[in-house]
């Protein structure tokens, strides 16, 4: 009862905390989305033609809509749990009688709330573009929930270990944007040579914007079944190691 | 029942430093205990393994019978901490401030509500319920924070130096609310470095200095243990020598301003008879230091273990 509470608190806390501050959250990436739309699938998509049967258009709309997600899920849990260590209101919740998996899925579920809130407006924002004839609904919803979830995880643990405002941004400037381009957004890994093709394959965001492309357009280089293995495994790892270091209280107790 | 039990209670720090080195200290359920040392004593980090906020080394700290370890969350549940130091969100208003507290010690919305109107209220601070805290001035800052320690109706309330840095018209009406708290049957450990609000305040005293307490024992007892007073007479014309009255002690503090020690058995009449046959007016009196602060500055000074 008393953490069911706590817990609700922590996501309305976060929820209310994206909301009040929508421009700096829910419009950048409508901007950005809309240009990469009119960019890579308009102007230049039209010159490509078509991938696997699909348009350029269809085929790069599922990779943009899980980069939102994955950037917003990261973002919105690494800022908010570094600004409550900043600013020291994590004492807040070390006083109160908290289990630390409510501490911990208070903040991750904020961060997937955001990233499924900046998903929709992405994929609200392509429909004005391109159709996206939804193959597979439990798919998709499995994939999009699951990769909120393990990057608003890797949040939480980036957020702990951070200890000034540079450490909560070199992960998603140096990691996650380079991985996600190189995920294959905007091409079939098919085309690589067959070096870079392999390399490729350590490249965990390659098998979530595969997975997400099968479930919306049927399209995909990779079994998904591995997608589904991979991304739980890392869940559940990511889930314990956050649970041992806010059981250590590391990067958060003296 | 104690409110508080501690037992041989350390803190090694990684770099070494020993902060804690061993402290045993029983606080009574309902009393108002001062815990008072010198910067960097130990009253911080042994208030921050009380509220969880530090991990201990060794030892056992039990809230009304709650082992911290074992019982961790009953134990929390009895404590409200109010720190040192401004530790809400800053871009929060005051009322989701202290409703969230409420929402993390797991009160339904409904009766947060209510209990946080009753804090805010209490504390004055109704009519600034929807102001984003930033804007506050400081002491209704540290107001905010007491609010936010009461609304889970704590058993135990911490105040870490929460009259630090506010000025004297906010302090003392601090101190009322502290008392009217203290007299509902909240137990207090106040820590301060104003040993006036101490004395004026606390029944009970535990003085920790260099990571042990060197002195424990109630207000008004250790108080008795001052066998001399300090007192400095404004005098209306200057002195060309120091007079010299047997049994008093005196020293010249200004042109026109005289210090005497006066031993406690010793009576101030025969002084004032005696200055009026040298001649020496004294316009007014007072106390060079409060009693308490003479025996801090003398205990700290000379350490010694009895705990």
């Amino acid at each position: 009862m008393n953490n069911r509470i706590a817990f609700k608190t922590i996501v309305f806390k976060e929820i209310r905390r994206f909301s009040r501050i929508w421009p700096q959250t829910l419009v950048p990436p409508a901007i950005t989305t809309s240009l990469y739309f009119m960019i890579f699938g308009r102007l230049i998509g039209d010159r490509v033609g078509s991938i696997d049967g699909v348009s350029y258009m269809q085929y790069i709309v599922p990779g943009i809509i899980l980069m939102s997600v994955i950037s917003h899920s990261y973002s919105n849990v690494v800022s908010s749990f570094y600004s409550t260590k900043f600013q020291r209101h994590i004492e807040e919740l070390l006083v109160a009688p908290l289990s630390n998996w409510v501490i911990l899925w208070g903040y991750v579920c904020g961060g997937i709330a955001r990233g499924l809130l900046v998903g929709c407006v992405v994929t609200l924002i392509s429909l004005l573009f391109t159709d996206i004839p939804v193959k597979h609904y439990g798919i998709s919803i499995a994939v999009y929930i699951l990769t909120s979830t393990l990057f608003a995880l890797a949040g939480f643990i980036n957020a702990i270990f951070a200890d000034s405002f540079d450490d909560i941004s070199i992960i998603p400037n140096f990691v996650l944007t380079p991985l996600s381009y190189l995920g294959g957004i905007f091409y079939s890994v098919s085309m690589l040579p067959e070096i870079w093709q392999k390399i490729s394959l350590a490249n965990p965001i390659l098998y979530l914007i595969n997975a997400f492309r099968y479930g919306l357009i049927g399209v995909t280089d990779i079994d998904i079944r591995i997608a589904f293995a991979m991304t739980g495994a890392c869940i559940l790892f990511l889930m314990l190691l956050s649970l041992f270091l806010l059981h250590k209280g590391i990067g958060i107790k003296n | 029942m104690n409110a508080l039990s501690i037992r041989d209670l350390k803190k090694t720090y990684k770099n070494g430093l020993e902060v804690l080195k061993g402290i045993n200290l029983d606080v009574e359920k309902g009393d108002f205990f001062a815990l008072l040392g010198p910067n960097g004593a130990g009253k911080s980090t042994a208030i921050g393994i009380i509220s969880s906020l530090i991990n201990k080394t060794s030892g056992s700290v039990k809230i009304f019978g709650n082992d911290l370890q074992k019982d961790n969350a009953k134990a929390k549940n009895c404590i409200g901490l109010v720190p040192q130091e401004i530790n809400f969100n800053q871009f929060e208003t005051v009322r989701n401030i202290v409703l969230n507290q409420a929402g993390y010690y797991g009160i339904p919305r409904k009766q947060a509500k209510i209990s946080t109107e009753k804090c805010l209220k209490q504390m004055s601070l109704w009519d600034k319920k929807d102001t984003v805290s930033r804007r506050l001035s400081g002491g209704m800052k540290r107001r905010v924070m007491i609010a936010r320690a009461l609304v889970h109706k704590p058993r135990l309330l911490i105040l870490d130096e929460p009259t630090a840095g506010v000025d004297i018209e906010i302090r003392r009406s601090m101190w009322e609310m502290m008392k009217q708290i203290n007299q509902q049957g909240t137990t207090i450990i106040l820590t301060t470095h104003y040993l006036q609000e101490a004395e004026s305040l606390c029944r009970n005293i535990a003085i920790i200095n260099e990571g042990v307490i060197i002195e424990k024992s109630g207000m008004s007892e250790l108080l008795a243990r001052v066998n001399k007073d300090q007192m400095v007479l404004d005098l209306d014309r200057p002195l060309s020598e120091i007079p010299k009255i047997e049994g008093y002690e005196f020293a010249l503090s200004g042109s026109k301003s005289l210090n005497v020690t006066v031993p406690k058995n010793k009576s101030l009449n025969p002084l004032f008879q005696q200055l009026t046959e040298k001649n020496i007016e004294v316009l007014s009196l007072k106390n060079k230091t409060n009693r308490l602060e003479q025996l801090f500055m003398d205990l700290v000074k000379e350490p010694q273990i009895n705990s």
